[in-house]
């Protein structure tokens, strides 16, 4: 019986070792996800398409255009009105542009704003560059203030040749509750090298 | 082996007090047992009574589809009763029958006395009814139920009301409750065999219990982690799913399929189980191919984790991981298709008869194919994207779940309600439940694979036009379907309470059954195999 009851004891207790590693398991899935999105290039949230201004070199390849499209949603309610100035543009891969978006805060109050982007097709997210986007920050606006925010991109020469049209949606959150308590102001020169 | 007997002599000193005795009289009975017994019975009744209002729910759901438009409920009432019925019918309905079989007859089928923690047992039993009191007590508040589906997808699940941290809190309590369950499972078969049951001669149900208790301890907390996540971005300002925080909803998918895939697996394992029992009682024969039932069983549970982004090849993965993911769950029907073919090759030849336990077997086998086959289909990542959200993934699950996971619980009640009251049910309502039970799930579900092809989307109250006829022929099943079972309940009641003028069970009920759970008296008595049997060398397994 004692040795019965120790062996029942010491199963129970593997057991319960196990529940309480899998509740963490939950947990770790988390930073697990995070880091495979940025081994990935998943869905264009990952850090590793920002590129240092002076880092880019511009390897335009004119022969070759491919249509960019920008999506803008504005995340529940009407906080703000969101915009890009050109709803498309066509653009050679290894060259530079910049696409201004407006972004307006509809309340009477100050807000901040962050936008989430994402990037389509799947296998072209790998091969944007950024050097300034304003969804690397939080972006704060005063009451009714209006913005341009600008985005400046390349698509890298070596982008795969059936792409021919790069969706960049962003959808801009009122992102007040999460307020930093001190904004970044030059992501770009602290952050992430190239990827080759 | 010699400490087995030993067991029964300190047995008293802890836990069981009422060890020796009868159980007590009136409701004190049933809330202070600890019998294994007593406490299966209670899970099969808190299953039919949440089976009830699940199915009530259902109908109310069915009526409003039956024509075009808006009925009788409001949409948002809608979404409570899908999300609902859902809830109530996975962990109140499917899960608890499945511990109360377990309950009754895993001590029995391996010979000891009872649970290994029958405390905990008790405890694991009565968090369910306040679990469930206050999830459905949420339809009272103002703003009602929860609405946004029961995979509780965020970001909509954080906008729900009053009814989100209820329900939250009876998910933890759901999960307290099957842990608890397992746990005692695990430690029951590992510790408690009788002499000379050695693991690959265990009867297949309590394998398939064994593996789908690993299965509950393995993922049960994955999902309480996932919920508390939910609670905390709603209100402690975290940001695990809260994109504007920095958190991404996509994450939510991942993990709550990462318990959801197994999770499906739980529902079916069982019933797996079950099926391996009842068809070579009633073919007359062993089961064909014990070992690779049991490999099978293992190789589904081990694959159960690595398919989860199936339910999800349309948020936008890598190729690379739709290729993986859709490969993986292919690879699930090999074992699967290893056990359909082993219950047709115990079939095959042997002297079969058709006792209500074995029509419903057999109705599972082929309906839980059909089931199976449209799950292939949805596992090509190239066709899942028309089928992904439509009718056609309900008719699905419910081909699996109904007359699968349902049709199985149904037969194991029919087989081992003769050993547990001692009195036959009445075999003719018996058949006539069945056949018509068999009729009418086709005709809810059969036509919902048209609807869904044709491109109705599911979790919708209203549909377009073209879609009318196929509703209504579901709609008039699942009313009819709901009315059949009380032939079945009427059945059972006559066993369970007005025993008055049926026929009594011999211990052995039917011609071939084996195991040791029919050498014992019918009704079993109160205390089984205090003194362990010992189990020979002949194949008990085979049972």
């Amino acid at each position: 019986m004692a040795g019965q009851g120790r062996r029942k004891a010491r199963g129970i207790w593997k057991l319960l070792i196990v529940v309480g590693g899998m509740f963490c398991f939950g947990f770790v899935l988390v930073p697990m996800y995070n880091a495979i999105c940025q081994l990935v290039n998943l869905n264009g949230k990952d850090t590793a398409m920002l590129v240092p201004a002076d880092q880019v070199v511009e390897r335009e390849d004119a022969a070759r255009t491919v249509k960019v499209e920008f999506v803008t949603t504005v995340n529940g309610g009407r906080v703000f009105s969101f915009n890009a100035e050109q709803p498309t543009i066509e653009v050679h891969p290894g060259k530079l542009y910049t696409v201004n978006f407006k972004a307006r805060n509809e309340r009477g109050e100050a807000v901040i704003g962050q936008a989430v982007p994402s990037v389509s097709p799947w296998n072209a997210a790998r091969h944007l560059r950024k050097t300034e986007c304003f969804c690397f920050n939080q972006q704060p606006f005063a009451a009714n203030e209006e913005k341009l925010m600008p985005v400046r991109f390349m698509l890298d020469p070596e982008l795969p040749a059936d792409v021919e049209t790069v969706t960049l949606s962003y959808t801009f959150f009122d992102a007040t509750a999460f307020a930093q308590a001190k904004p970044e102001t030059a992501p770009v020169q602290s952050q992430a090298v190239p990827k080759s | 082996m010699a400490n087995t007997h030993a067991h029964h002599d300190h047995g008293h000193d802890h836990a069981h007090d009422d060890h020796h005795h009868g159980p007590d009289k009136g409701v004190m009975r049933w809330i202070k047992t600890t019998n294994h017994k007593d406490l299966g019975t209670l899970y099969l009744w808190f299953s039919f009574i949440m089976f009830f209002i699940g199915g009530l729910m259902s109908l109310v759901i069915r009526a409003e589809l039956y024509a075009p438009g808006m009925q009788f409920i409001d949409p948002e009432f809608y979404n409570q009763m899908i999300t609902l019925h859902a809830l109530v019918m996975i962990f109140g309905g499917v899960m608890p029958a499945f511990v109360g079989l377990a309950n009754w007859m895993v001590p029995m089928m391996i010979g000891c006395s009872d649970l290994a923690l029958p405390r905990v047992n008790n405890w694991g039993f009565w968090i369910l009814p306040f679990a469930f009191s206050m999830l459905l007590s949420t339809l009272f508040l103002p703003g009602g139920g929860p609405a946004g589906g029961w995979t509780l997808y965020p970001p909509l699940v954080l906008q729900g009301g009053a009814s989100f941290p209820l329900t939250i809190f009876a998910i933890h309590m759901l999960g307290i409750s099957s842990i608890t369950g397992a746990i005692n499972v695990v430690v029951t078969i590992m510790n408690m065999r009788a002499p000379g049951m050695t693991l690959l001669k265990m009867p297949l149900f309590v394998w398939t219990w064994l593996i789908t208790a690993y299965l509950l301890i393995a993922v049960m907390p994955v999902l309480a982690g996932a919920v508390t996540m939910l609670l905390t971005d709603k209100y402690f300002g975290t940001s695990f799913f809260n994109a504007a925080g920095g958190g991404d909803p996509v994450m939510f998918e991942h993990i709550f399929w990462f318990f959801g895939h197994p999770e499906v697996y739980i529902m079916i394992l069982p019933a797996f189980g079950i099926v391996s029992t009842i068809i070579p009682t009633f073919a007359r024969k062993q089961l064909f191919g014990y070992d690779s039932m049991v490999y099978a069983v293992a190789s589904i549970a081990f694959l159960s984790f690595i398919v989860w982004a199936h339910h999800m090849f349309t948020v936008g993965i890598p190729l690379a991981g739709e290729l993986f993911f859709m490969f993986s769950t292919m690879l699930i029907a090999v074992p699967t298709g290893v056990k359909v073919f082993n219950w047709l090759a115990t079939m095959w030849r042997g002297s079969m008869t058709y006792e209500t336990p074995m029509l419903f077997a057999i109705g599972f086998v082929f309906l839980f194919t059909i089931g199976g086959f449209s799950g292939i289909m949805l596992a090509l990542a190239p066709v899942d994207f028309q089928y992904h959200n439509s009718y056609f993934v309900v008719a699905h699950f419910h081909y699996v779940l109904v007359p699968g996971a349902i049709f199985s619980i149904i037969a194991a009640i029919y087989y081992w309600i003769p050993k547990w009251t001692g009195v036959m049910y009445n075999e003719t309502l018996g058949k006539l439940h069945f056949w018509l039970s068999a009729i009418f799930i086709n005709v809810t579900f059969f036509p919902q694979h048209f609807v869904g092809l044709a491109g109705m989307p599911r979790r919708i109250p209203d549909y377009a036009v073209q879609f009318t006829d196929f509703n209504v022929i579901s709609t008039w099943g699942a009313f009819l379907y709901f009315i059949v079972q009380f032939i079945m309940v009427y059945n059972f009641l006559r066993c369970a309470i007005w025993r008055k003028g049926m026929v009594p069970a011999t211990p052995q009920v039917w011609e071939g059954a084996k195991g040791l759970e029919w050498t014992v008296a019918s009704p079993a008595p109160y205390h089984t195999f205090e003194d362990p049997p010992h189990v020979g060398d002949e194949p008990a397994a085979a049972h």
